[in-house]
């Protein structure tokens, strides 16, 4: 499933066109992103959520060579899935 | 930093805000499909490419013998599907690089 799939969706059940379901669906997804750039978290009841993680700095390893690394402090994003979800998935 | 939660319900009336002239009912109803059809395509074990944003994908987990923490009760476990989510790339830098 890709946006094209989710757009036809919105478009199949609701009167809107194909330009005004594609809008739609860009927005919430562009709002998402921008919320989580600015460090808030994202809840979706039914779906799950959006977390935005602070991590240290520490020192790392390359896998491959094991020549030691630095790696900086980072943020990263994680998502949690509603149980609701976790639910429908094993029912 | 203040941490502020964007609900479901905030996004649906930021939506509206930013897509005044369209119905205000149905634009939360195309939120609700949104999720909704993603949820149908979990449950189908499809995975879901969002560009820019991320991928959705089912992972197994085997069954095993777990502890109920409190009681220290030995629980059987079942083997269960579990949703996956890998930022983007796009997605992975914005939430990253602004300090």
């Amino acid at each position: 499933m890709t946006k094209i799939d989710i757009i036809q969706n919105v478009y199949e059940k609701l009167g809107f066109s194909k330009k005004e379901s594609s809008d739609i669906v860009e927005s919430v997804f562009d709002i998402i992103k921008d919320s989580l750039a600015q460090g808030d978290k994202v809840k979706i009841s039914g779906f799950g959520n959006f977390v935005v993680k602070e991590k240290r700095a520490r020192r790392g390893r390359n896998p491959q060579t094991g020549q030691e690394i630095s790696i900086t402090a980072r943020r990263v994003l994680t998502f949690k899935s509603s149980q609701v979800l976790r639910k429908a998935l094993n029912g | 930093m203040v941490k502020f939660i964007m609900t479901r319900n905030d996004l649906i009336k930021k939506l509206q805000e930013m897509l005044k002239v369209y119905p205000q009912k149905d634009i939360a109803y195309a939120v609700k499909i949104m999720f909704d059809s993603m949820v149908e395509a979990l449950k189908r074990e499809e995975r879901i490419e969002i560009r820019g944003f991320g991928n959705f994908t089912i992972r197994e987990r085997k069954s095993r013998t777990g502890r109920n923490p409190k009681s220290g009760a030995e629980v059987k476990l079942e083997k269960r599907k579990v949703p996956f989510f890998k930022t983007g790339k796009e997605l992975r830098l914005m939430v990253n690089n602004k300090k």
